[in-house]
């Protein structure tokens, strides 16, 4: 406490149990001060870890896959995939003779799995009604705030690679 | 008209740093859930303005827990 305040002659037990009633006040409102202090050096200790997170984040190394091979799938058909890690699935469409596109299957908003909507041309999420472009992903309607993050594709002989994640925070 | 008792006028400046404090607490809180959920939408570049502010904010409310510390000590003679 002596870099607070200054050096008392009386014993600290008797400054944190006034005996005298009208002191309490004081102790009371010291000690929620000290609270309210820790728990603003809290929100910057998190705000620190969130800092040190960001610095030795690097950028990921994407594999490259094969997710389908060329005419496997009908036009307006999908297919369902796993890119980059068996835990994140994705939807590839085809949308023509000749091409494809594929997205994350995850909803920006709340993770649900979004499907493709032949009829409208558009991927749609069925737990809040989310909408998303099938040209680049971005958000039609709904609660999403941002677009679903791309798998980008390369086409190789007959096969059609997965190279990696393009936007959405990817 | 009465004025008001030393130990009165030591709980009011006390009163009016313990808001202050709660106003940039709060402040503080929003920063966190604003920071955290931009990193995790992929904008890390957010992280350091917003630990500075928020080093800025926990000084600020150090400097308010001293100023009470103080009036206590001065005010109850410790």
């Amino acid at each position: 406490m002596g870099w607070f305040r200054k050096p008392s002659s009386t014993p600290l037990w008797r400054d944190e149990f006034s005996v005298h009633t009208a002191d309490e006040r004081y102790v009371n409102r010291r000690q929620f001060t000290k609270f309210l202090t820790l728990t603003s050096f809290g929100m910057l200790v998190g705000n620190a870890w969130i800092l040190a997170k960001s610095a030795i984040r690097r950028a990921p190394a994407y594999p490259r896959m094969t997710v389908a091979v060329a005419g496997e799938i009908a036009v307006g058909s999908v297919k369902i995939f796993a890119y980059p890690t068996p835990d994140d699935p994705c939807i590839l469409v085809r949308t023509g003779d000749d091409s494809y596109v594929a997205y994350s299957q995850k909803c920006t908003h709340l993770s649900c799995a979004v499907y493709y909507e032949k009829e409208q041309n558009r991927l749609e999420c069925p737990c809040h009604q989310g909408f998303f472009s099938i040209t680049d992903g971005a958000v039609l309607q709904g609660p999403p705030q941002r677009a679903l993050p791309r798998v980008a594709l390369e086409r190789k002989n007959n096969q059609l690679n997965a190279i990696r994640m393009e936007g959405g925070g990817a | 008209m009465t004025t008001d008792p030393p130990q009165n006028r030591g709980l009011t400046a006390i009163d009016g740093a313990m808001a202050l404090i709660v106003i940039l607490l709060i402040v503080q809180i929003w920063l966190l859930s604003a920071t955290l959920e931009s990193y995790l939408a992929g904008h890390p570049e957010a992280a350091l303005p917003g630990a500075i502010i928020s080093g800025i904010l926990f000084a600020a409310c150090l400097g308010l827990y001293r100023f009470v510390d103080r009036i206590d000590s001065e005010v109850r003679g410790g």
